[in-house]
């Protein structure tokens, strides 16, 4: 059996966000449909065109069987129907295995709608416990780590390893900001500077409060066809032109290395897919859990050199109108985090900016975008290039 | 409300009787004599299932460490020291680090293994700067 690459074989061609946020009158499960019905309004199909469902679960509102209630919500009938099982890496690597889905012919046309409400449906204890249970139930979680301070771990060595300061990762911090200013949905616009991060509460060293991602509510959905069919949509296509996957470990303390992770394995993989390489990309969409999760992405996807990042985000690169804009809605860090869905709306943002269509926040003609999810604690990479043409 | 427990496996019982008494206990292969954390059946380098329980020093430098400012629960008293530790055997582990000053703690600093009761079954490794 010959293996053919999936490089321009899918593409995205409905998109759509519920609001973001504090969404207190619907329920995870109604903001994940709600998430898919605008998407596949998007695309301009109708719901019986669709099927293939994806969805994943909810921490507010756990489901045995998330996607078949999705499906049953929406009296869908899918011959291919699946929940993943979490956030972060997670969400991108279900991309991964939808486009083999859709190559293989197990479905044409699938919804990917992911949804929660961690900011209205559960109190902040619950959402920290839920979070924090990442921890291995014998080795870690007994010693009470948070999940800001699994991520502090990595920030620590990396300072001792590189020099990097506190200052870096709040300008990563600060350079969310001032793309969330520009986009009207984001939760939060105001704008910050690096000495506001620094003056945030201390939460788990070095980790201030505007070093950690939001809490909030919504949904997120995109519509995945065959490049083939993809010119007979509403909007332009964004094709999926390279993806790359890298697992290293789930829990930190079994991690090999604490400042290097296998987005340097998920990267490469795409890049090499893709036959393009980081300077091609105008612009990135990086996992922003935490700051020093962009930083090490930034090096580990070949942004900069390793070590660098720090001083690489200094110069102000991922700032809107910069040499690598990144994170274009505000990230997690400012436009929304309702949990596992975070990074959809890194994806849907992704899809307007190849259309062309983000607005004040467009970045200028922009062809080809790295879109970089990672899970667990930094453990489980997906790295996605899509792309106006093929 | 109490802190948060290891549920207690029969394959772990030596580690975790082990600290009852004061002994850190490591899993170290019969045929490639390495070490390993956290307890498996089988080695992680080799595949051997020839594992022998051995004590270990209890020394080991500091990987990285975090000060929480805020408890993950009541049961946690902030601020405290959460260190993953790389032992002198050579596998790294998570621990808390005791009867320090946050601002005395750094990376690469030597630390020793002592326990503390939290209950009337478990006792938790915790290190001490040395």
């Amino acid at each position: 059996m010959s293996r053919t690459s999936l490089r321009g074989q899918v593409a995205i061609v409905g998109a759509a966000d519920t609001a973001v946020g504090i969404v207190p009158d619907k329920t995870p499960l109604e903001l994940c449909v709600e998430a898919a019905l605008a998407a596949i309004d998007d695309a301009g199909l109708k719901k019986d065109q669709i099927d293939g469902l994806v969805t994943c679960n909810s921490m507010a509102q756990p489901l045995l069987y998330h996607a078949e209630a999705v499906a049953e919500y929406l009296q869908i009938f899918p011959r291919y129907c699946i929940n993943v099982g979490a956030g972060g890496g997670t969400t991108f690597s279900i991309l991964h295995h939808a486009a083999s889905a859709i190559a293989t012919g197990m479905a044409d046309t699938i919804v990917i709608s992911m949804a929660d409400s961690l900011r209205s449906s559960l109190t902040r204890e619950q959402a920290m416990l839920a979070q924090s249970s990442t921890g291995h139930p014998q080795f870690e979680q007994p010693y009470g780590l948070t999940v800001p301070g699994y991520y502090a771990l990595i920030a620590q060595a990396h300072m001792a390893q590189y020099g990097t300061t506190s200052e870096h990762f709040a300008e990563i911090a600060v350079a969310a900001r001032a793309h969330a200013a520009l986009n009207p949905t984001a939760q939060k616009r105001e704008l910050i500077t690096v000495e506001d991060v620094i003056a945030s509460r201390m939460i788990a060293d070095p980790l201030h409060l505007l070093d950690c991602s939001l809490v909030s509510d919504g949904g997120s959905a995109i519509v995945l066809t065959s490049a083939e069919r993809a010119a007979d949509f509403p909007h332009a296509p964004v094709y999926m032109l390279g993806v790359g996957e890298g697992h290293s470990h789930e829990h930190i303390s079994q991690a090999h290395n604490l400042t290097t992770s296998a987005a340097r394995e998920s990267g490469e993989r795409a890049y090499a897919m893709a036959g393009l390489g980081p300077a091609d990309m105008d612009l990135a969409q990086l996992y922003d859990c935490f700051t020093p999760t962009v930083l090490v992405e930034l090096e580990d996807l070949g942004f900069c050199a390793k070590g660098e990042g720090g001083p690489f985000a200094a110069t102000g690169a991922l700032r809107p109108g910069g040499a690598l804009p990144i994170n274009t809605h505000g990230g997690m860090l400012s436009h929304c985090h309702p949990g596992n869905p975070g990074s959809m709306f890194a994806l849907t943002e992704t899809v307007w900016q190849l259309r062309h269509s983000a607005g004040e926040r467009q970045v200028p003609n922009a062809q080809t975008a790295m879109v970089h999810a990672q899970g667990g604690i930094m453990s489980s990479h997906t790295s996605l290039i899509l792309g106006r043409e093929v | 409300m109490d802190k948060t427990l290891p549920p207690l496996t029969p394959l772990a019982m030596p580690y975790f009787d082990g600290c009852k008494i004061g002994v850190l206990r490591l899993q170290q292969c019969g045929e490639c004599q390495k070490f390993q954390f956290y307890p498996r059946t089988i080695c992680s380098h080799c595949t051997s299932e020839k594992l022998q329980w051995q004590d270990a020093s209890g020394k080991g430098v500091i990987a990285s460490f975090t000060v929480i400012r805020k408890g993950v629960s009541a049961a946690y008293e902030a601020p405290y020291v959460v260190a993953l530790i790389d032992l002198a055997e050579g596998p790294r582990l998570m621990s808390t680090l005791v009867d320090v000053v946050p601002e005395d703690v750094a990376i690469g600093l030597p630390v020793r293994v002592d326990f503390a009761q939290w209950s009337e079954d478990i006792s938790m490794p915790v290190f001490k700067l040395c």
